[in-house]
């Protein structure tokens, strides 16, 4: 086994085996199960680190499993995986931090911590895949590592919580399977291929090709949270505030949205699609959850619910980016894969902290925090007017590309949905900053805990600043080397003949 | 030698009761040291053939192994060892001494049953492992096991009576009662056809497809834990055995309408077990009703026909087994612990028995037939063949059940987070049950990522040619 075949095992594995010793640590040791975390969480990035610059420099990884005769599992590194290895593995490290210090004291937390590295592997395993059935293997990994966090609290609304999610995800991941078994009996084959492996099949099957699409892209608009299977991510909101954090930034929602762009651009074909007419009615779709999302936001009074709604809102844009054909578009939608993820990750993180420092849930409890917790309402600030799209953040860089894209595929209506949705952004984030800003704050909080003269604990604070400092760097530096820009534009450039 | 060891552990145990569990143990180790070097005797011998005290076909008793029989001993080694290492923390040492002799006499009646080359031979076993598993059953004392058992034993006698009505039609008709020498022969008459129709149903019976299952629930619910495994992961499989060697071998030629007709029983079961899984309010009952919907799937396979979906089977065969005995002992865990096994009131198992969740947890994925896992690679390939041969129904039906499985699987591991209203006492559980259980689960999962090697062995001896590939 040489290196190449070596590192995108690695990558996989760096989370799994410390998840799978974590485990078996007995709950007191603290020391060695936080040791194990942080070093897998950097050892994973620095091996991605790597694998970036192999990457760029051609280099070519992959390694294969013989799963059946005819069908393997394959890992292997392009720019699309590792736009969203580089995220969740970033994403990841900062969110384990968070949870050290979120969970301290509270009980079961090897197990917490085990599912936790076991989520990401199956994260970063599908955003390797290569082919529809590693994908799938993943996929569900994934389902079945996140019930655990769910309903971690252990309370009776959790498991409900928890069940709902499997309702839905389950059935999506049986229709998702459905629709591969048909597609492989039809090709033969169900390698990701640039520009997809099934324009070649005869025109008589153009009609089951539809079914297919439509089957996969219903199993997986589930964990994207399309409309109308939305109904599980607000519901989730009982979980752990890192798990939401994780859930909704890098985890299920974006491997929802992720393995769309996989089926339209690498099972497809983004051009083959367009030509069966399945792309309008999905990116259709995909601007009515933008739009209900968001208006749906606009009433919700708790606090992490009104993010849920939000992100029901944003992760469609991912979708509806991709599926305006149009080379611009897809780079607009692959940029906010990544964008919208730092984003909403700093606003659940602030969430965390408020509803463990403060006790606050609701937004009408919210008045003047900002005095009391200025780092993190600067840091949630900055999150909220990402979201909106203010430049020159990076919420901004995305939408702008997404605008774009859409004037070059001739789709101006387009163009409607983004300025509507910014504005119900807007309508649904200020006033939460107006409230925690310039509002009175009461003369006591709810369940204060008391950290001295830092306003939480570091282990809450640093993170949403890192992520808010990374979402004015990468709409500053939009334009640097190793930018997900610049790894959009290279997916882009592969997918479309120029 | 696989057969004489454990009879010959069972005459241990036997004589001397009050020292059960080390020969029973030893000898389970022999019979995995045996079934290796049979493994490797085929691996590059090929096929075997004994004819035992030198009396061949057609009367004389001959032992055949090939890559099924093969298959089919080394799940029974893996699952009995198992059964074996958890059942000697389990039973106190009253029960102990009853408990090894009928166990290992189960288990040679089973290797018996594998290794038969013929059918007279295959009726004497079935009814040898029939008569052993009654009397496990019944090990659990209670009115509950001792009706259970009761039923159980009057459907098995009347199951074997079947069979062997058909046995007596074939030798009639033959002049022989070896299964390679009657598919020679056999062709399509009123005798054979009425063979056929005996033997099958009597085998079906045996093997519980619905609508002939309302005896497993009671039986193996109301068994102690090891039994139950046993009987859920292996005991129902040795007459499923049977009945695919028959349809493989001795009958092939007559009739697609029988292989649609099961199949369509098997799509029954699927639902029907599943639904009624969903409706229990005890774990036991629960995994009981989950191995009737599991056998449903085993019979898709017939209807579709090609050889990779008796692989496919097969596959499935061997991870029901691996993953439900694994289920069974967790259940022993879980009652063992609570004191009871109602769903409703499992309290916080999750946390206070996080090893034995997980055995459950691992082993739902695999009957559930989500990925990684030998349960996902079967329910694959049995929906790839579906679609394949145009008969996508039988793919609904398997999404389906793996709806209805998800839904039970859930219910009870959503219930084992949360908190009971009558909170109670823990009692704890021995490391060795526990552990047990979750190796196990893994092996299922592990199956997943390495199905070439089963298939591999499987095809040894070539069980499965003449059969269209799809």
């Amino acid at each position: 086994m040489n290196w190449n075949t070596a590192l995108p095992l690695l990558i996989v594995g760096s989370s799994l085996l410390p998840g799978l010793v974590i485990f078996f640590l007995a709950e007191k040791r603290v020391a060695v199960r936080i040791t194990l975390n942080l070093f897998g969480a950097v050892l994973k990035l620095v091996l991605v680190g790597v694998m970036l610059w192999g990457v760029f420099h051609g280099e070519h990884y992959e390694a294969r499993l013989p799963l059946l005769p005819g069908l393997d599992l394959v890992v292997r590194a392009g720019p699309l995986s590792m736009l969203f290895v580089t995220l969740s593995t970033g994403l990841w490290l900062v969110t384990t931090i968070y949870a050290i210090g979120y969970l301290e004291e509270s009980p079961h937390r090897s197990r917490f911590f085990g599912f936790f590295s076991l989520c990401v592997t199956a994260t970063v395993g599908l955003a390797l895949a290569g082919n529809l059935i590693t994908f799938i293997l993943f996929y569900e990994l994934l389902t079945l590592a996140t019930y655990p966090l769910v309903v971690h609290r252990g309370t009776e609304v959790a498991r409900l919580a928890g069940k709902n999610y499997l309702f839905y995800t389950v059935g999506g991941g049986a229709l998702l399977l459905i629709g591969t078994v048909w597609l492989y009996t039809l090709t033969g084959t169900l390698e990701f291929t640039s520009r997809g492996f099934v324009s070649g099949l005869e025109t008589s099957h153009q009609p089951a090709l539809v079914i297919i699409f439509v089957l996969i892209i219903a199993g997986l608009g589930v964990k994207a949270a399309l409309l109308p299977f939305h109904g599980w991510l607000p519901q989730a909101m009982v979980a752990p505030a890192p798990v939401s954090a994780l859930l909704h930034a890098v985890a299920v929602v974006k491997a929802g949205a992720f393995g769309i762009v996989r089926v339209l651009y690498d099972v497809y074909g983004i051009e083959f699609a367009a030509s069966l007419g399945v792309t309008l009615p999905l990116a259709v779709i995909a601007s009515a959850t933008i739009i209900y999302g968001s208006i749906r936001a606009l009433y919700q009074d708790n606090l992490k619910r009104r993010l849920a709604f939000s992100t029901v809102s944003q992760v469609s844009y991912i979708t509806l980016g991709v599926a305006i054909v149009g080379p611009i578009a897809t780079v607009g939608g692959l940029l906010h894969l990544v964008h919208q993820g730092v984003q909403k990750i700093t606003l659940f993180f602030c969430a965390g902290n408020l509803a463990e420092t403060l006790g606050i849930h609701k937004i009408s409890m919210m008045n003047g925090v900002g005095r009391r917790m200025p780092w993190t309402m600067t840091a949630f600030t900055i999150g909220a007017f990402g979201m909106i799209g203010v430049p020159p953040l990076a919420g901004f860089i995305s939408k702008w590309y997404l605008g774009l894209g859409a004037m070059q595929a001739d789709q101006d209506w387009v163009i409607l949905i983004l300025a509507g949705s910014s504005l119900l952004n807007a309508a649904y984030f200020l006033p939460i900053l107006h409230t925690a800003w310039f509002k009175a704050p009461p003369d006591s909080w709810l369940l204060e805990r008391d950290f001295g003269r830092r306003e939480t604990a570091w282990a809450l604070l640093i993170p949403p600043l890192v992520t808010a400092g990374l979402t004015v760097l990468l709409g500053l530096l939009a334009s640097a080397p190793f930018t997900p820009l610049e790894w959009a534009r290279f997916f882009a450039n592969q997918e479309y003949v120029q | 030698m696989i057969i004489l060891l454990p009879l010959i552990g069972a005459l241990a145990c036997f004589l001397w009761p009050r020292r059960t569990v080390s020969p029973g143990l030893i000898t389970s180790l022999g019979i995995v040291i045996c079934v290796v070097g049979l493994g490797w005797q085929l691996m590059h011998l090929g096929v075997q053939r004994h004819a035992v005290g030198g009396w061949g076909a057609p009367l004389g008793i001959d032992l055949y192994a090939d890559g099924l029989s093969l298959l089919m001993l080394i799940v029974t080694a893996l699952v009995g060892t198992a059964i074996s290492f958890y059942a000697s923390g389990y039973f106190d040492q009253a029960k102990a001494r009853h408990f090894w002799p009928l166990w290992l006499f189960l288990w040679a009646a089973l290797n018996a049953l594998f290794l038969s080359a013929d059918i007279f031979n295959l009726y004497v076993t079935l009814e040898l492992l029939g008569l052993a598993a009654v009397a496990l059953v019944a090990l659990a004392g209670g009115a509950d096991a001792l009706s259970g058992a009761m039923r159980y034993l009057l459907v098995s006698l009347l199951g074997s009576l079947a069979y062997l009505l058909g046995v007596a039609l074939l030798y009639h008709s033959f002049g022989t009662v070896d299964i390679a020498l009657l598919a020679q022969h056999v062709e399509s008459s009123p005798a054979v056809w009425s063979a056929a129709g005996l033997m099958t149903a009597g085998l079906l019976m045996k093997t519980a497809l619905f609508p002939l299952h309302f005896w497993l629930p009671p039986a193996h619910a109301s068994a102690p834990a090891p039994v139950s495994a046993a009987l859920s992961a292996l005991v129902v499989k040795g007459s499923f055995y049977i009945l695919l060697r028959l349809w493989l071998e001795v009958f092939p030629s007559t009739g697609s309408l029988v292989g649609e007709m099961l199949a369509g029983l098997g799509a029954a079961a699927v639902i029907w077990g599943g639904v009624q899984a969903l409706r229990q309010t005890r774990l036991k009952m629960l995994i009981a009703y989950s191995t009737v919907m599991q056998l449903g799937y085993l019979f898709l396979a017939f209807s579709i026909g090609s050889a990779i979906a008796w692989q496919a089977a097969l596959i499935l065969v061997l991870s029901h087994a691996l993953a439900k005995a694994a289920m069974f002992m967790a259940a022993g865990n879980i009652q063992h612990f609570g004191g009871h096994d109602r769903i409703a009131d499992l309290d916080r198992v999750a946390q206070r028995l996080p090893l034995t969740l997980t055995a459950f947890g691992l082993a739902g994925v695999s009957i559930m037939g989500l990925p990684p896992s030998g349960g996902f690679i079967a329910k694959w390939l049995l929906l790839e063949m579906s679609i394949r041969t145009g008969k996508w129904w039988w793919a609904g039906i398997m999404v389906l059940g793996g709806l209805l499985t998800a839904g039970y699987i859930f219910k009870v591991i959503g219930r084992a987070f949360t908190q009971a209203v009558v909170p109670h006492e823990a009692r704890s559980v021995p490391f060795r049950m526990e552990w047990t259980a979750l190796v196990l689960a893994a092996l299922v999962i592990l199956l997943g990522f390495f199905t070439t090697i089963p298939l591999t062995l499987m095809n040894i001896g070539a069980p499965f040619d003449g059969r269209p590939d799809g």
